[in-house]
């Protein structure tokens, strides 16, 4: 009873003291501590403890894994992951429980994770997990408020929220900049203000088409930096064939797309034609649901035809194993389980992956559900083992010129040396397949037999066929909590650097938490309603204003906002690997932009395929370098081979396409600085690009560096960097005439010609200084 | 800005926060914690290295060891494909004696085969061709084949009872260089990399050097994720060295350039980046500058230690005349001595070569000439100089072979598949006992009859030789902690001296 006055007492000393600090509108900063993972969390109490923003992250990491949902590894009878379990009494004598709601002092959870006896404290010491302070403190007031359990937040469907009212608000375009200019706010953040033209125009480029700005769009942009006329150009821009294969270059990763099998001798595939159709899709804008029915279920839909079957390769680029003596049904497994992680990872934003030996150790997810989805996946009629490089993987079509001349006129057949291109795709076995439990996960330990079924708590299975095709109904149902909110969050990911939920491949408990929950519930409801209209959401991104923002980042934010969550500014982004060796081709005027059609093979060092190759032979044991201007095409069609990928893509964070990737590194290091320095295609795109200023701009050495400096960063250089580059230039005119440059040897780089009667000395020197630029930070950011 | 100013700047900033830019922040999928420790190596009055803290290297995540350690690098000869231990160290004169006869079934027990010799009608015994005789204090067994090796047998641990799950070769290799049969997770010099980072400012805490054995010239490929950061930063990822124009890849200057032109335009780089950082600024333009002076000095660096000249004859003697050819076993081996002078944390070699299902005798003969002469001079040279009590050296594959012939056994013929049920490695150096022998296999060389030893186990001996205690070195990643060892892996506490 005392006990009890005593909180009571407290209670309202904390509520006259939180009360003191919401009327002193304090703006205290917030302490972030950075986790390993690169999420990061706040070491306070806050007044008012929530579930799933406070409580639950920490049962979740620190408790779950001998006290979640994986039933079969629950100890001492006690789960933390639902208030039943957590509630009920245990013991011998059924004298206790873990959890007392309102009474923390009762809870043997609260006085297990205080104790000081190496025997009885939680998380037990050979766990290596321990709990912080706050943390513990975090989980006293939890139970001292009531111990409130709540759904998971990504488990509820998405509910339409009220558009905050921001008072004496002049900034803000749309919907999105209240609620982020509301979050804002609450932490005490002011919004930047609009970027430059020049900036935004990179930006806005970059993020839709994977490309820098023209001198031309720029200037015609500085010249009417308006609103309406900022629209127009996005129009234009979403409208590009680089807009599609921008998009499609994202999807390659979400699909682990290759030109090759992927293990041991890796020989090559022809999946290609597959890649051609999404570039196509998303060319026409074919809307995300049709675009994902298509891939997981083309070949199911009532009449399907060719389009639709080809997009069904989608879930036939995993890789396939052609090691001789390996068990060909361990393999198939490995198939079918890479497809359904693939299903978690890219449309649900879960880690299905991690039921398949046993129940998912956070998740609701049993692995009996895991199987369940796993038996949609199950029913191919494909081997495990490849006899040999050239055995094509059963199930395929062949694309012919009869059918690129009739309904699959997208695909670049005319660049092909085959003219009957086969593509793996799915099919249906006319007798399924039994789907049984695999026993830890292992191909031939048979468990219950299962039948395909959805998990129960994401959403149950519809009156829907069980098959794919009912599966993909079933990812589009309305009532569905994930898809759309996985989907929008990958769109705000590109335009942002990181998504309102930045683990953008888990939204399960294990996962970040969303930084706008409402906004991302917004968001996910106008993209549903809207008919999944890819184009017309990003249009809807660019235009908040949020977006526009400035990137100067004052020391005061950077230490409020390190991660830049609450965008009171736009994040500087490095470019993607594509889009560094794409901008380069583009300034120098090399780049080729022919669409599809076979991966080619640009310039790699000389000898990586040949000294890791075995004896299997095949088109991949050594490398040969794409004839003529097939060097200079988009990185989105370099060939992929997956067990030596291109070096210089991997130097930038390239995903390897071994398993779905949604979220790439962003990293930052010397190999890095070694390949913009060193690698031939650099090299040649600056001297190209300083050919072409001295043809149009003759001894005009200022004006030449200017407008390299201008294609390169999208901005004029002021007078204290045209003054810095102009030196650079004298000193370096001066270290070929004094014979330190072998002008011959410098300028024989690359495969493009150099023409006769350009002054040599001074090409070097311009080439030199081009190249300088292509290596500024600036150049290799979208800013 | 005057030139000395620079020159100022540019080493202020040279510290470690500036040279992870975003990532010491927690931006960019990594944070601050997983780059940012201490200089763990200081060795005190007892012999044994303690943390400290200190301004050189890139520090590793792990505030402090888990334990004192007995080493700080470790040189891993890995011997891919799958050498046979039936002629190299597991003497089994039963087998010479039954040759012929069926492997009985009571010795097999229904075991897995791989697909290349399930189908056979028989499974016939073969002894090696080769013979053995005993050598060292103990009277240790050893091929005719590894004369070289047979004279270093008391500084070495031969472990005659590894074992793992895998059976082909992809997954197994994958297996010992990473934990994982399947693709994906970082291999073993990714995580040094991670957890004790770089003692050496100049090259890359994780080298890796290829060679193709002349046993199968045509033999089993490698795969460049074998050395892959998987999900960590990549900063770890290993680095490979080349017996090639480029001995890592993108290292030369663009051709008719000097280092006098790199060193102009990284100063205007660093001039013109500089001016921009004071506008925006954003830390990850200085972690950049840092990166390009890390690229300038590798270019300085790499060169120098794989530049062999000034290695004196008896060196080359002890190596053997293949050290002088770029890109051979014996060259590398050379070369992992001076990356281990330059403290290079993870100095991992590949020796292709060693799948040997049908003309084996003929094939390991030129297989071991490659090795043995080198590996047992890598061992006395790291002795000679001191190093050897610092440096764990590791020989060893994916997987043994089969006791039994694959194809048709002759008089002077026979082959041998995979098998993973026991496959003998050694170790040397750095608190491992020496001379000794651990593990027991049956008299068929088929199953383990004592000690067995898991590839977890190596991994988590290896790591706790190096101060890490394998349970609580972990990563988080897509919401599960990850480990090298996965769940399993005990220290094989019998071997540690």
């Amino acid at each position: 009873m005392t006990m009890y006055l005593l909180n009571q007492l407290l209670k309202i000393v904390f509520l006259i003291f939180t009360c003191s600090m919401l009327l002193s509108c304090s703006s205290e900063t917030e302490k972030t501590i950075a986790l390993e993972d690169g999420s990061s969390k706040q070491n306070t109490v806050p007044e008012k403890i929530d579930f799933t923003f406070h409580v639950k992250p920490i049962l979740s990491d620190r408790c779950f894994i001998c006290h979640g949902p994986d039933k079969n590894a629950v100890e001492g009878d006690l789960s933390l992951h639902s208030a039943e379990e957590a509630y009920k009494v245990l013991g011998e004598l059924k004298d206790h429980a873990a959890i007392v709601p309102g009474d923390a002092l009762k809870s043997s959870l609260i006085a297990r994770i205080f104790s000081d006896d190496a025997h009885l404290i939680m998380p037990p010491p050979e766990s290596n997990l321990v709990l912080e302070d706050f943390e513990k403190e975090i989980l006293e007031k939890w139970i001292e408020q009531g111990a409130e359990y709540k759904t998971h937040w990504a488990f509820i469907p998405p509910s339409p929220h009220e558009i905050p009212e921001n008072k004496n608000a002049s900034w803000g375009n749309n919907e999105i900049d209240a609620f982020v200019l509301n979050k804002m706010t609450e932490k005490g953040l002011r919004p930047s203000s609009r970027a430059s033209s020049d900036k935004l125009l990179r930006r806005i480029t970059f993020d839709l088409t994977g490309l820098p700005p023209t001198l031309e769009q720029l200037e015609r942009f500085a010249a009417d930096p308006s609103e309406e006329r900022y629209a127009e150009i996005i129009d234009s821009l979403l409208t590009s064939v680089d807009y599609a294969e921008n998009m499609a270059a994202e999807w390659m990763d979400i699909a682990r797309y290759a030109d090759t099998h992927g293990y041991q001798d890796d020989f090559e595939r022809t999946m290609w034609p597959w890649r051609d159709w999404v570039i196509h899709s998303f060319k026409e804008n074919m809307p995300y649901d049709q675009f994902v029915t298509y891939q997981l279920a083309g070949d199911l839909m009532p009449n399907a035809n060719l389009e639709q079957i080809l997009a069904t390769g989608f879930n036939r680029n995993h890789k396939i194993t052609a090691e001789g003596g390996v068990i060909p049904e361990e393999y198939r497994v490995e198939y079918v389980e890479d497809r359904n992680t693939t299903l978690g990872t890219a449309f649900l934003g879960l880690t299905l992956e991690c039921a398949r030996c046993h129940d998912h150790k956070y998740d609701p997810i049993s692995q009996k559900e895991h199987f369940q989805l796993y038996g949609f996946f199950n029913n191919i009629p494909e081997k495990g083992l490849l006899a040999n490089a050239a055995e094509l993987p059963e199930p395929y079509i062949k694309v012919t010129p009869k059918e690129v001349g009739d309904i699959l006129g997208f695909i670049n057949l005319d660049k092909s040396e085959m003219k009957e291109v086969p593509v793996m795709v799915m099919k249906e076995m006319d007798k399924p397949r039994n789907t049984y439990i695999l026993e830890r996960g292992i191909y031939d330990q048979y468990g219950e037999e299962v039948y395909p079924d959805t998990p129960e708590s994401i959403l149950p299975f519809n009156d829907f066929p069980k098959n794919r095709l009912g599966l993909a109904k079933w990812l589009f149902e309305d009532e569905h909590p994930l898809t759309a909110r996985v989907a929008v969050n990958r769109l705000w990911q590109r335009m942002f650097g990181s998504g309102i939920v930045a683990s953008s491949f888990d939204f399960g408990n294990q996962g970040s938490l969303p930084t706008h929950p409402e906004l991302l519930d917004y968001l996910a409801i106008k993209y549903k309603t809207e008919g999944w209209d890819t184009r017309k959401m990003l249009k809807y991104i660019a235009m908040s204003e949020a977006y526009q923002q400035d990137t100067k980042a004052s020391p005061e934010k950077l230490e409020q906002d390190p991660e830049n969550k609450y965008l009171a500014r736009a994040s500087r982004l490095r470019l993607s690997s594509e889009a560094i060796r794409d901008q380069a081709l583009a300034f120098s005027g090399l780049l080729n932009r022919e669409v599809g059609g076979p991966s080619v093979k640009p310039y790699q060092p000389e000898g990586i395929w040949e000294e890791t190759t075995g004896g299997g032979g095949g088109s991949t044991a050594s490398y040969t370098l794409s004839e003529g201007k097939d060097v200079y095409r988009k990185s989105i069609y370099t060939f992929w081979k997956r067990t030596v990928p291109p070096p210089s893509m991997m130097t930038f964070d390239s995903s390897s396409r071994d398993y779905c990737s949604v979220k790439r590194q962003e990293t930052n290091t010397p190999l890095q600085a070694l390949v913009l320095l060193n690698d031939p295609q650099i090299v040649e795109a600056a001297r190209v690009a300083a050919v072409g200023e001295m043809e149009e701009n003759p001894d005009a050495e200022k004006d030449q560096i200017k407008k390299l400096f201008y294609k390169a960063t999208s901005r004029l250089p002021n007078e204290a960097e045209i003054q810095s580059l102009t030196d650079y230039y004298s000193e370096m005119l001066a270290k070929v005439e004094s014979g330190e440059i072998i002008t011959s040897e410098y300028l024989s780089i690359g495969r493009s010609e150099v023409p006769a009667d350009l002054n040599k000395e001074k090409l070097v020197a311009l080439t030199l200084t081009a190249h300088t630029i292509l290596n500024l930070d600036e150049t290799i950011n979208r800013g | 800005m005057s030139e000395k100013k620079i020159v100022e700047e540019r080493s202020l900033i040279l510290n470690r926060r500036s040279f992870l830019g975003k990532a010491a922040m927690g931006v960019g999928g990594i944070g601050l914690a997983s780059l940012l420790g201490t200089n763990l190596f200081r060795k005190g009055e007892n012999g044994l290295y303690t943390a400290d803290s200190g301004p050189t290297g890139v520090k590793g995540v792990l505030d402090s060891l888990h334990h004192p350690s007995k080493i700080k690098r470790v040189i891993y000869l890995f011997q891919s494909g799958g050498p046979s231990q039936l002629e190299l160290f597991d003497y089994k004169p039963l087998l010479n004696k039954r040759r012929g006869e069926d492997l009985p079934e009571s010795i097999r027990n229904g075991q897995r085969l791989t697909g290349m010799t399930s189908g056979q009608d028989r499974f016939p015994l073969v002894g090696s061709n080769f013979g053995f005789q005993q050598y060292g204090k103990n009277g240790t067994h050893i091929s005719d084949l590894l004369p070289y090796t047979a004279k270093i047998v008391d500084d070495i641990c031969i472990v005659k009872s590894m074992y793992t799950e895998a059976i082909n070769h992809d997954p197994a290799v994958t297996f010992f260089q990473t934990g994982s049969q399947q693709p994906g997770r970082p291999s073993i010099g990714s995580w040094l990399s991670y957890g004790l980072g770089s003692e050496n400012e100049n090259l890359p805490a994780f080298t890796v050097l290829l060679s193709r054995g002349s046993g199968r010239p045509n033999g089993q490929p490698l795969y460049t994720r074998l050395w892959g950061n998987g999900f960590l930063h990549s900063l770890h990822q290993g680095v490979q060295f080349r017996a090639a124009k480029d001995p890592v890849l993108y290292l030369n200057d663009p051709k008719g350039t000097t280092a006098d032109v790199k060193r102009s335009m990284l100063d205007k780089l660093a001039e013109l980046n500089d001016q921009h950082y004071q506008e925006s600024n954003d830390p990850e333009i200085q972690s950049r500058i840092s990166q390009y002076e890390m690229a300038y000095r590798m270019q300085t660096s790499v060169p120098e230690v794989m530049n062999t000249e000034g290695e004196p004859d008896y060196i080359y003697k002890m190596y053997g005349s293949d050290a002088k050819i770029p890109g051979t076993f014996a060259a590398n081996c050379l070369l992992a001595r001076r990356l281990a002078e330059k403290d290079v944390r993870f100095i991992q070699l590949y020796h292709m070569g060693w799948d040997q299902h049908d003309n084996l005798p003929g094939a390991i003969e030129k297989q071991a000439k490659d090795v043995d002469q080198a590996s047992a001079a890598l061992v006395a040279d790291l002795k000679q100089r001191g190093m050897l009590e610092d440096t764990l050296v590791v020989w060893g594959g994916e997987f043994g072979r089969t006791n039994y012939s694959q194809g048709l056994l002759t008089d002077t013929n026979y082959g041998r598949d995979h098998h993973p049920r026991c496959f003998t490695m050694w170790m040397a150096g750095g608190g491992i006992k020496p001379g000794i022998v651990y593990g027991e296999t049956d008299d068929f060389g088929y199953n383990i009859t004592k000690n067995p030893v898991h590839v977890h186990d190596f991994q988590a001996t290896m790591l706790h030789q190096l101060g890490i205690d394998h349970e609580k070195f972990t990563y988080k990643y897509q919401g599960r902690r990850f480990r090298l060892t996965d769940v399993e892996g005990h220290v094989v506490k019998d071997i540690l001296s």
